[in-house]
């Protein structure tokens, strides 16, 4: 198998054995980059020089006999809205299109702790906000599988980069269904951990209560890898979880015995796609087949999962994106035209004496916040801030926000009644395959009800894994989502590991002219 | 005056520094005086990605506050958004405090040992955490607003102390502010430096008056910008009179117009109202979900009550007695801080004489500092030293207005009482020479004897001049009563 379809789990036995040196792994992603991203979009930046330098450093290391770090020499890619020291850290958004980070992520210090070579930042939605990277305001990411097709998102660009062999690892956030989406319309491995397993410094916020960072891979060996790489305990972030990390790059290879799946009954209603079911059904029959049990399962406020969401996450965002002002980084509107604009208003104001206009025409301050804000964000990001404005407004707070946490609770306490009984619950990780590029940017309600299957785990803080279950007629991959109880990464990991020990959806490639 | 025409409702929002030697929600210094923006760093400059991590040691520093101050402390309190857009909040929200503060439900108690009011117990609502915001310095040269934002300040814990609208005079704010400062001093929670913002006070005023339709209430303002404690009497004052005015005028009634914010011109001594609309505010609290909700066991609450020590109000009352001291002196030694206190504890033990050395305090020591302006930590006169003047004035071995002749020339050289008086020849005199001069002085003077046989002591006053002349070294006093007593024998 050449170098850019092999898995990390073996790139990294043949770099330690000296098989491969990573300067020739990394130039064999940069050059797959250089052929497929082209059409594939993936990448907002590539970072061919700092990567061959970071491979060449381990190499030398390596020869020298240095210990080195658990990822040492394998490329990574990074979702775009990981503070990166030194890079541009964009978000995809106009507003930070030149923003470079004083300082890196946690998440980004481990990789470079593990000696990863970081090959590059992915296109995503803007701030994470939406589901086929289509908002993205920075570039165009398409499905490697249908290049008329979108690759899911937000986390677009990390979940095609896999699918189109151009690095062995990627990592994504989650805060509705933003690694599992995209990885199951791309056909790779994306985990949603538990809220709290990976450390949120450095991500830049969409929904705080709901944001996760978590891996991506071709296979579940490798996403506990990376995840093993990522996660554990973070003084600089509160929210995250005091607990040791578990050993899931050695756990995930143990099959478990007497696994009880829990078929959620609510994710086998309207809206889904029969292709997408039938390749669920089939892929919970090789789990039976696997000695699995499988019952069925209620979640019964699930219903209310895209509701509750489209609340807490505006919201969050309304407030998180509040720092995007103009005034301290990021997109300023051109003050020299913004004034002149502004005198002129005034002056024609003044002599029509329209005094009330006068007294609403905005500062020089206001006027620079508006119309920063106004160039520098895009419409789903804008929809967005308006919705969880209106939600916190006084007046409005207790019929929208407040409801929706108790709801909220409601969601999470039907899971941990789930999980009395079962140890996962499973079904599809989206209503459908991919779509074609366009054919929902004019609808968001059809595009937020995409999350359906996903939001929950995220009001729920649980984790969730999608893994490919097989295809469309129209050669589109289809995911199956796994979700366990809080801190359950091992047994997510070790479930889809064994699902891709008797299958091989996750060993196909797309073919790209 | 129109003072008994209205009554002045004053309620009064304290937000306090707490002397932390870093920021609520990251590691910077919260050192004052440093070149701008030098304090920062991604999470106070509200860098994207960047978290808040909880200052334990400042929720530490408001418990201790909560306690002194009588405040309820509940087991859970949780962080709050506070979302609105200004240049020197970085974030566009401030972290506070909103429906579940850390206190609620306390009180202040404030007297008046001259007695012009009585004493009073100030509810107080309120006290909770949050973060200071930057410091925007604007150039107002008209057409050229050029504003500067320093973020050094941005993320120093505050506690915002808010009191019921339970006082009723200026004078009342002001007894309010100065226990408050001086709780806040002992406890070492905060410097409670004005000229350098680490207390800022905000005053809310109405008036109260009597009609014949019954009792009504003014719209309430909110007086910002006052930098020091008399500022804050006088705004009050002239917001009072103003506010009549306006009512005379207008009729208005609570709720007739939205509250006003109006800032004090010090040098014009007024307030005036607030160049910029205040926008109807709706800050959009919601709960902070980048940090964990702080709970606080009641052996913590307990621990923290443990040791707070002695505060203003108990020392004040052991002084008095103790020392047997006036309420008054009591009040003037305990409000000038702990040192003082120690300071006036030593002298009045080595001493022996309470009142005594509470005079001296008083009068000499504290004239002493102010003239100086010195800290009683660098009174040149230790207190043993002190007490030996002290203790010979007590024991009338020099009289009142000698022992401040001898206590100038300790100051300005250094030497003990003994070794001053000794050099200006002042010792004890002993009763029967003093007995002597007393026969010598009323035999010399008949006139003066006759009169104070007939009980006319006054005229006595003569005999202490000449007395004073002969032997400097007499005790007026006791040479007075000994010329009285003496001349009822002869």
């Amino acid at each position: 198998m050449s170098l850019i379809h092999a898995s990390a789990a073996q790139l990294l036995t043949q770099l330690e054995s000296g098989e491969i040196t990573s300067v020739e792994l990394t130039k064999a992603c940069l050059a797959q980059i250089d052929v497929a991203d082209k059409q594939v979009g993936a990448f907002l930046k590539v970072m061919s020089e700092s990567a061959l330098e970071q491979a060449e450093s381990v190499d030398t290391r390596r020869k020298k006999g240095e210990k080195l770090g658990r990822l040492a020499g394998v490329p990574v890619a990074i979702k775009d809205l990981l503070c990166t020291k030194g890079e541009t850290t964009t978000c995809a958004s106009k507003m930070l299109e030149n923003f470079v980070p004083p300082y890196d992520a946690t998440v980004i210090a481990k990789l470079k702790a593990a000696d990863a070579v970081l090959i590059g930042k992915t296109n995503m939605d803007e701030f994470a906000m939406g589901g086929s990277t289509e908002n993205s305001a920075l570039g165009v990411t398409r499905n490697p599988w249908d290049l008329k097709c979108v690759p899911g998102g937000s986390s677009g660009g990390a979940a095609a980069c896999l699918a189109a062999s151009m690095a062995p690892l990627s990592i994504g956030t989650d805060t509705g269904g933003s690694i599992r989406q995209p990885a199951s319309f791309c056909g790779v491995v994306g985990l949603k951990p538990t809220y709290g397993v990976v450390s949120r410094f450095g991500l830049i916020a969409f929904a705080s209560s709901l944001d996760q960072i978590g891996p991506m891979a071709r296979t579940a060996e490798d996403a506990a890898i990376l995840l093993e790489a990522i996660a554990g305990y973070d003084p600089h972030d509160s929210t995250s979880a005091n607990v040791k990390t578990p050993a899931y790059s050695q756990s995930v290879k143990q099959p478990l015995k007497g696994l009880r799946l829990g078929v959620v009954k609510e994710h086998f209603g309207d809206g889904l796609d029969s292709e997408v079911e039938q390749a669920t059904r089939e892929a919970i029959n090789v789990y039976k087949s696997l000695g699995a049990t499988v019952t069925d399962v209620s979640l019964p406020h699930s219903k209310y999962g895209i509701a509750v969401y489209y609340i807490i996450a505006p919201s969050e965002a309304s407030s998180n994106l509040a720092r995007f002002d103009g005034a301290h980084y990021g997109h300023r509107t051109n003050e020299a035209a913004m004034l002149e604009q502004l005198a002129q208003e005034r002056a024609a104001l003044e002599a029509a004496g329209d005094e009330v206009g006068l007294a609403k025409l905005d500062t020089s301050l206001v006027r620079m916040y508006r119309q920063s804000r106004a160039e520098g964000f895009g419409p789903e990001v804008k929809r967005r801030i308006m919705l969880g404005t209106y939600t916190l407004s006084a007046g409005y707070y207790d019929a929208y926000y407040l409801k929706a946490l108790k709801v909220r609770r409601l969601i999470r306490q039907d899971y941990d009644a789930a999980f009395k009984d079962v140890d996962l619950v499973i079904g599809p990780t989206a209503p459908t395959p991919s779509f074609a590029a366009g054919t929902k940017t004019d609808d968001p309600l059809s595009m937020y009800l995409g999350d359906l299957y996903t939001v929950t785990a995220n009001l729920a803080g649980i984790g969730g894994i999608s893994i490919p279950c097989g295809f469309s007629k129209a050669g589109l991959p289809i995911g199956l989502q796994l979700q366990g109880p809080p801190l359950a990464e091992e047994r997510l990991l070790q479930a889809a590991h064994m699902f891709q020990t008797a299958t091989d959806w996750h060993q196909r490639r797309p073919e790209l002219s | 005056m129109s003072e008994s025409l209205y009554e002045i409702v004053i309620g009064l929002e304290v937000h306090v520094q707490l002397a932390t030697q870093t920021k609520l929600f990251c590691r910077c210094s919260t050192q004052y005086g440093a070149p701008p923006n030098t304090q920062t760093c991604p999470v106070c400059l509200a860098m994207p990605g960047s978290l808040p991590v909880m200052n334990r040691t400042a929720f530490q520093l408001g418990l201790k506050t909560a306690c002194a101050l009588n405040l309820q402390i509940p087991n859970f309190t949780k962080w709050d958004r506070k979302n609105y857009y200004y240049p020197d909040l970085p974030k566009g929200y401030q972290i506070s405090q909103y429906d579940l503060p850390m206190s609620q439900d306390g009180f202040l108690l404030i007297t008046d040992p001259k007695g012009q009011f009585e004493p009073r117990k100030v509810g107080i609502i309120r006290a909770h955490l949050e973060e200071d915001a930057g410091k925007s310095m604007h150039d107002e040269a008209a057409g050229k607003a050029d504003s500067r934002i320093d973020l050094n300040r941005t993320g120093t814990p505050l506690l915002e102390i808010v009191s019921e609208p339970d006082m009723r005079s200026p004078l009342e704010a002001k007894a309010y502010l100065t226990e408050l400062k001086l709780i806040l001093e002992y406890l070492g929670v905060s410097d409670c430096n004005m000229q350098e913002g680490s207390l800022r006070v905000d005053a809310n005023v109405n008036l109260h008056l009597q009609t014949p339709e019954g009792k009504v209430a003014t719209p309430i303002v909110e007086i910002k910008n006052m930098n020091s404690f008399r500022a804050v009497e006088r705004a009050i004052a002239f917001e009072a009179e103003r506010q009549y005015e306006v009512w005379l005028e207008t009729k208005q009634k609570i709720g007739d117009v939205a509250k006003q914010t109006r800032g004090w011109d010090d040098q014009a001594q007024v307030t005036r109202a607030q160049r910029y609309k205040e926008e109807s505010s709706d800050y959009r609290y919601f709960p902070e979900p980048d940090l964990a909700p702080v709970t606080t066991t009641d052996e913590e609450i307990a621990a923290v009550k443990a040791e707070l020590g002695e505060l203003p109000r108990q020392i004040r009352d052991r002084l008095e007695a103790q020392y047997k001291i006036p309420a008054y002196d009591a009040d003037v030694i305990v409000n000038q801080g702990q040192t003082t206190v120690n300071y006036y504890e030593t002298l009045a033990k080595n001493s022996g004489d309470g009142k005594l050395a509470s005079n001296w305090v008083q009068q000499e020591v504290l004239r002493v500092l102010k003239e100086r302006s010195l800290e009683i930590d660098a009174f040149p006169i230790s207190t043993e030293r002190l007490a030996e003047l002290v203790k010979a004035v007590a024991g009338k071995e020099i009289d009142g207005t000698r022992a401040k002749d001898v206590f100038a020339e300790m100051l300005d050289s250094g030497k003990s009482a003994p070794e001053v008086m000794k050099e200006m020849g002042i010792e004890k005199v002993d009763d029967s020479e003093l007995e002597n001069l007393c026969r010598e002085l009323l035999e010399a003077n008949p006139k003066v004897l006759a009169d104070l046989k007939e009980g006319t002591h006054k005229a006595v006053g003569a005999l202490i001049g000449q007395a004073k002349k002969k032997n400097p070294n007499i005790d007026p006093g006791t040479f007075r009563q000994m010329c009285i007593d003496m001349s009822a024998k002869m």
